[in-house]
């Protein structure tokens, strides 16, 4: 991307996200009831996108070549051990990160 | 109303809305750091991360902007994934929007700061009857604010400086990368752990792993979102059913 390419790709970021927040005030009313679909796809899809993100920041791993996806597995069973034990959310990403970068530089190098 | 009193109310205001934003300040700050580093990591100055804070002020979307921000453009397959991931605000708005109408010009503000933080907390407030109920939603938001432009910002100009400072400072910073994919991860968890039934996530990790396999990594998140759309409306009566959303 050139600069120009990155700055219309943040300003993308921002006319798409303002739209996700404006939108329900200019179309709904707190008097006439939300649409059930649209209550459905509220309830259905957050953990469809996260499961989707997670996919997403896997996507380079290569499973059959180099490292055969063991630092990603074994720091995200540390981040999930992690939180289900403590529930604490900074604490989770932190000891998982390092954990991952501990493994990427002196373990699978 | 005097100007004195005015600004009382606001000051209460003020006295009010910090304690409930001091779990969201660590998270932020540390969240925002991490973002402005990764971003110096990438050759980006630090005007990049900060100039995103002020304007997009969504975490998630900043995290996956800073990745793309690397690749081809592709404004279309870009829009669609910022609708997408930040589809969910949709339904924060659903639920204040009887909070916020009534707020004057000041609603302006807290809809451009709804993320999922200051939701949280705004959709949750219990104020005593003497507090300005806008003011205190006001002050939420802006402290919120404050918090990510300041840990983007100052992760960004950390970075920089590192980079500069220390020949090979890259090689330290190997794996970072991994503090998106850990954010991600929780976020994914606590949903899972708030609902009784998975099948949504199922689907979701389901279509974009099928996705990913044809399609190949560079291009397979419009389709993936694509299918997760069309998948969740087919079975809408089945998973409605099923129960268990949250």
């Amino acid at each position: 991307m050139t600069v120009a390419e990155q700055l219309i790709t943040v300003a993308l970021c921002v006319v798409g996200t303002m739209a996700t927040r404006f939108l329900p005030f200019l179309v709904f009313s707190s008097k006439r009831p939300t649409p059930r679909y649209v209550q459905y796809l509220g309830k259905a899809l957050p953990a469809a996108i996260y499961a989707m993100l997670v996919v997403y920041c896997l996507k380079n791993v290569n499973i059959l070549g180099g490292s055969h996806g063991l630092p990603e597995l074994i720091a995200l069973a540390a981040v999930v051990g992690l939180h289900l034990w403590k529930r604490n959310t900074i604490l989770s990403i932190a000891v998982g990160t390092v954990v991952y970068m501990a493994l990427v530089q002196f373990v699978f190098v | 109303m005097s100007e004195l009193s005015t600004r009382g109310k606001r000051l209460e205001a003020l006295r009010i809305a910090f304690p409930h934003t001091i779990p969201i300040m660590a998270g932020y700050l540390f969240l925002g750091f991490a973002h402005g580093i990764l971003m110096a990591q990438d050759g980006f100055s630090f005007l990049w991360p900060m100039g995103m804070a002020v304007t997009i002020f969504g975490g998630s979307m900043e995290y996956y902007a800073a990745e793309e921000l690397l690749h081809v453009f592709a404004p279309l397959s870009m829009l669609m994934m910022v609708f997408i991931i930040q589809s969910r605000h949709l339904f924060y708005g659903i639920a204040m929007l009887e909070k916020y109408k009534s707020m004057g010009n000041k609603r302006f503000y807290l809809i451009f700061g709804l993320t999922d933080e200051t939701f949280s907390v705004n959709s949750s407030l219990e104020l005593p009857l003497t507090a300005d109920r806008g003011w205190v939603y006001f002050f939420v938001t802006l402290l919120d604010h404050c918090y990510w432009v300041t840990g983007c910002t100052v992760g960004g100009l950390f970075g920089t400086v590192l980079m500069n400072a220390i020949p090979g400072m890259d090689q330290y910073t190997t794996g970072l990368d991994f503090v998106m994919t850990a954010l991600f991860a929780v976020i994914l968890l606590e949903q899972l752990l708030k609902e009784k039934k998975h099948y949504t996530a199922l689907i979701g990790a389901g279509a974009s792993l099928g996705c990913l396999i044809v399609f190949g990594a560079s291009t397979f998140m419009v389709p993936a979102m694509i299918c997760i759309l069309l998948l969740l409306t087919v079975f809408r009566g089945p998973l409605e059913k099923a129960g268990g959303l949250e």
